[in-house]
Order: C-alpha cells, then structure tokens, then sequence
C-alpha cells in the first residue's frame, strides 16, 4: 500500500434528520487498491456514510469526491455508473429471480441493446446477451456458485444468499466495492471465505474493497487500514491493531 | 425424464429449449389455427373474445406481475384503446394503422398516469390508479363530440385491403395474429436487459438503484407499455362489441383483469394467459352449471361474481403462485417421473426483509 492517491473522498460531510446528527463532520479518504475496515459500535454512523456515498441520503453538508468528482448531488441510480457497487446488511436480492437474473442485474450498466433489439431479439442483441453471460459466469466460478445458478433466490440459504449479493456487486465490474456487514450471518467456514474472497477481490480482480464489519477476526486478517467511527465522526484510524489498543476507541466501544 | 443439455448459452436462455417444447407449441399452434374450420360460429366469437382478454391480461402482466405496480383501472386504458380505435377509424385511418395508433394513445395515457403513480405505491397507487378509470369513464360520457357521450358509438367493420375482416371466424385470426405477436414481444422483452429491469423494481428498489436501474424511468416506462398493449386489447374488443358505451368498460372488467393476473400466476405471460382463458370462461362454465344446481340457488343473481370471488380465495389461500405455478409442478411431475419430489417447490422460510430505503 504505498500509492498515497485517493480514490474516494469525504470532506466534512454532515448528515442530519432533523434535529438528529446521524453524521455530524466526517472526513475519510479510501486509496485505491486497499481493504479499508470501517468499525464502530451501533449507531456511530458506518451504514448512513456508505448511504451517503451511494446518494440514499442527501449529505447535509461537506463534499464527496469520487475520482476528483463531487458526486454529492448526483441521481441515485448514476452512482453505479460511476463504478461504484455495493451490497446491503439486510440481503436486497430479486427474490423472485434466479441466481442467474440477479447477476445479470448487476451488469445493467454496461447495457442491454435498444428496446426495438430486445423485442425482435436480433443476433446482435443475442451475441450481447451471451458476452453479460460469460462475465457472470466468471464470478460464479469465482464465488463457487454453480451449483445455485439456476435455483430462485427466495430458496436459498442465508450463507448463500449473502454470496450471490456479493456476486452481483462484482458483476457491474466496479472500482470500489462497499460490504455492509458482510460476515454477519455467516457461520465459521463461509467468513473464512469470505477473507480469501476479499483478498482475491482486491488482488486478482483490482477492486477497491471498503467493508463495514464487527468481525474483528476477519477485519484483522484481510483489511491494510481500520478506520474507527462513533457518534459520525472519524474516533482512529491506522492498523486494526493501533485502532485496537487506541485509548478513545475502547472508550467508545466500552461506553466509559 | 428430460435433462438441460445446453452447449452454449443462447440454448440456455431461448424460448424453445427441447424438441418436446417445439413440439407441443407446434401442436396447439395447428389446433388454434384450425378451431374456425370445425368450431360453431358462437364458439369461434368466444374464444376470439378470450384471446382479447389474453392481450389485455399480459398488459395488466407487465405492470403488476413483472414491475410489481398494482392498477385497479386498466379497464380505462382498454377504453382508450377501444374509443382511440373506433374513432380513428371513423375519421377515414385504415384499421392496420388505427390499430398500432389506437395503442399508441393508450400508451401515452399510460405515461400520464404513470408520473404521477410512481410517487406512490402498493395501496395508494390502487387509489390512483381506480381514481384514473372513474375520470376515464366520466370523460368519455361527457365528451359527446368523439364518444357519442352515453348514447355510444358504431365501431365500423374492420377492412383490410379491400377485405371485410368482420366475420367472427375472420375476425379471430385477426385476434390470434395480435395475440402471437404480443406475446413473442413480450416473451422476447422479458429475458432481456428491460424484463430483468422491471423484475428488478418489483422485487428490491434499493439494489435497483445500487446497480445504475433508473428506478422511477423503468417504472413509468413499464406504466406506458402495460397501457398501450391493454389499449391494443381495447382496439380488438371494440370490433368485438360492435357498439360502445362507457358502461362496457367499468370496474368490473378491472378487476376481472387484476383477477386473471393473479390467478393465473404473478410474473409469468404463461399465467396471463391461462388466467385470461379461466376467468372469461368462468361465466359460460357457471351457467352450465346453473342446469345442475337447486333452483333456489341457480335464481340467485350475481352467482357469477360469485364463483369468481370463491375462486380468487381458494387459489391465493392454496396456490399463491397461481395456475402458472401448477403448471410447473405438474411438468416437473411428469418430466422426472418418478423421481418427482413435492418439496421442490416447497416455499422456504422468508429471511430478514428490509422496508428501509425504498
């Protein structure tokens, strides 16, 4: 990790409803090629940053920076053209589609032909179909998911469930990919994969990785930088060892 | 039993995946071809007034079943669709282009009605939606100059090319033309980028969004289309009924719409289209049965909705997945027989499900 650029920007960003400051002056920076571990007791702010970043909410206040680009008042749905992806603590999975469709989703972005071409189902438009096939079929390979490629999302298990999520992120192909809560859920095994996962991502696929955890296990393992969050500021940031032992961060954890 | 043997991905995802499915589309095919050459004139009238419900039941299909958009007033788009065509045609346009135009103007209807709908949804949006079909049918009272008001109006016979396409036996070609065609469009519109789109809205709007879905654009489009293939089924239905009048085109042909979509089976054309063929011949299979009934109940007025009610419950008690669903099963049956095993489609415990960020 030694380019110092950055990829990912917050610069005072504030996010009140109301009279209730979920985050009240944050400002991070994600550089590119790391796995950045964002922690934090409950209500410290790590899931309304990552809403804010992917323009759920409207920032209050502060600058978001994407690539140099402020994206704070950008439309929701541009967010993933920009080559930012994300999964969800709570799985939001097509529940009614398969395994398949729901990757197929994730490459919404790179298009789909004309309406008059998917409605005649021209040969281009079945050549195109068949290039967003191969790229999902990839992930399924990588994410050990054929045995679930046909099967409906509303069958499957949670471990798996929070797999295919993960699949369909990687599908759109980003350049940052935010993890709420990925190992929540997850029993001993699948977490273990998930940090190969993570580590493959990063390295293999060359995909920014920022993860909101509590599994102090697996942010030791895979992240290069933690970033301690409480009451919507930055609390420390450095190793997971250094926020570990930092005095304010127990503190916070601890409630003294 | 049969297997998936597919060597390359467009066997996987095409309409027609075994030579057994060639075979029995092939065949019903050939047996709805040649129902005018053998059936009685009155048969050959109904099942052209079914394959018209089919068109319509797949628009309603589009909007509830796949973008997961309730509507309780698509009666009014069949009666744009109906008035836009008659009215057309009065004013000298050939029925082959009346036609498309007809659905086009119910189309657009469907965008106005959609900007405003998509800020609201589930209950509201029946609101709306049943809001929109009681203006519909007011204004089309009212507006006496292109209506004919409550008084109705004369649909003139269809002509194509100098030929009267009039006849019931002729006119159901024409029905089953509009109804092969919407449905290939669909069918070929649904396993494509827009389908998965308007699945994607239904089923979680906030990963729409994360994956680029352009979430409020997909639903208005999905409004506009659902109304012109309704309007589309509007223009048919007007040559079938000869002679418009609003009270054609009430609320209770909306919700005999909403209960085709349902019975036969939420995001599926197949459903669509059995659910169309069970409801409307429910009235005819009621009063067959009425000759076996105890007078006392046979005399009963308002058997028919009746029957519909009961059937609507018995189906979303015992089979949520409607007929679309019992017919899966049953192919299943038969394609692994006998390894067939019932908890296949056994529905699985719901996990957590989110209400937050719509």
């Amino acid at each position: 990790m030694t380019a110092r650029d950055t990829l990912l920007e917050l610069d005072q960003v504030a996010l009140h409803f109301g009279g209730l400051a979920a985050i009240s002056d944050l400002s991070m920076t994600v550089h590119p090629g790391e796995v950045l571990a964002v922690i934090g007791p409950n209500g410290a702010g790590k899931t309304s940053m990552l809403n804010l970043v992917t323009r759920v909410f409207d920032a209050t206040r502060g600058r978001i920076l994407f690539k140099g680009q402020d994206i704070a008042a950008l439309p929701r749905a541009r967010i993933a053209h920009l080559g930012i992806a994300r999964t969800f603590q709570n799985i939001e999975l097509f529940d009614a589609a398969s395994v398949l469709d729901n990757l197929l989703l994730g490459r919404h972005r790179f298009g789909a032909g004309a309406w008059w071409q998917q409605v005649l189902r021209t040969s281009a438009l079945t050549r195109a179909e068949e290039a967003h096939r191969e790229k999902v079929e990839e992930i399924i390979e990588f994410l050990e998911l054929s045995a679930w490629r046909n099967a409906r999302v509303a069958g499957l298990p949670y471990g798996v469930r929070k797999i295919v999520e993960l699949g369909r992120a990687l599908c759109s192909e980003p350049d940052v990919l935010f993890l709420d809560e990925p190992a929540s859920g997850l029993n001993p095994e699948e977490t273990r994969d998930l940090a190969f996962w993570i580590d493959d991502i990063r390295s293999d696929l060359g995909i920014t990785v920022v993860m909101i955890e509590h599994d102090m296990a697996l942010v030791g393992a895979v992240a290069d930088r933690v970033i301690c969050m409480a009451q919507g500021r930055v609390l420390a940031q450095g190793t997971a060892a250094q926020v570990q032992a930092h005095p304010d961060v127990i503190a916070a954890y601890l409630g003294t | 039993m049969r297997y998936d043997y597919h060597t390359r991905y467009r066997h996987g995802f095409a309409l027609l995946r075994h030579r057994s499915d060639w075979i029995a589309y092939g065949l019903l095919a050939l047996v709805l071809l040649a129902i005018p050459l053998f059936a009685s004139t009155y048969l050959v009238g109904e099942l052209g007034y079914v394959l018209i419900l089919c068109v319509a039941s797949m628009g309603l299909m589009v909007l509830t079943g796949f973008t997961g958009q309730v509507s309780l007033g698509h009666a009014s788009f069949v009666a744009i669709g109906a008035y836009a065509h008659a009215w057309l045609m009065a004013q000298g346009v050939p029925f082959a282009l009346s036609m498309p135009l007809a659905g086009l103007i119910a189309a657009a209807a469907g965008l106005v009605v959609g900007i405003p709908a998509i800020r609201v949804s589930g209950l509201y949006l029946a609101m709306v939606t049943l809001a929109f079909a009681i203006v519909v049918e007011q204004i089309i009272g009212m507006w006496r100059g292109v209506t004919g008001g409550f008084m109705g109006m004369l649909v003139e016979t269809p002509r194509l090319m100098g030929y009267s396409l009039g006849a019931p036996r002729v006119f159901y070609y024409v029905c089953l033309f509009v109804a092969a065609l919407v449905l290939l469009a669909l069918a070929n519109l649904m396993r494509s980028g827009i389908g998965r789109a308007f699945t994607g809205v239904r089923d979680s709007e906030a990963a729409a969004f994360s994956l680029g879905i352009e979430v409020n654009r997909v639903k208005i489009y999905a409004f506009g289309l659902s109304a012109g293939i309704t309007g589309l089924a509007g223009a048919l239905m007007a040559h079938h009924i000869g002679y418009l009048t609003p009270d054609a085109f009430t609320l209770l042909l909306s919700l005999d719409l909403v209960l085709m979509v349902v019975i036969g089976g939420i995001g599926s054309l197949r459903g669509a289209i059995l659910g169309a063929v069970l409801i409307s011949l429910l009235p005819n299979a009621v009063s067959a049965l009425k000759a076996l009934l105890p007078e006392s109940v046979a005399r009963q007025s308002g058997l028919e909705i009746f029957v519909a009610g009961l059937v609507l419950a018995l189906f979303v008690l015992f089979e949520p997945t409607g007929l679309n669903g019992r017919w899966l099963k049953l192919r299943l049956l038969v394609e692994t027989f006998p390894l067939y095993r019932r908890d296949t489609f056994r529905r699985q415990k719901a996990y957590m499900k989110s209400e937050r960020n719509r």
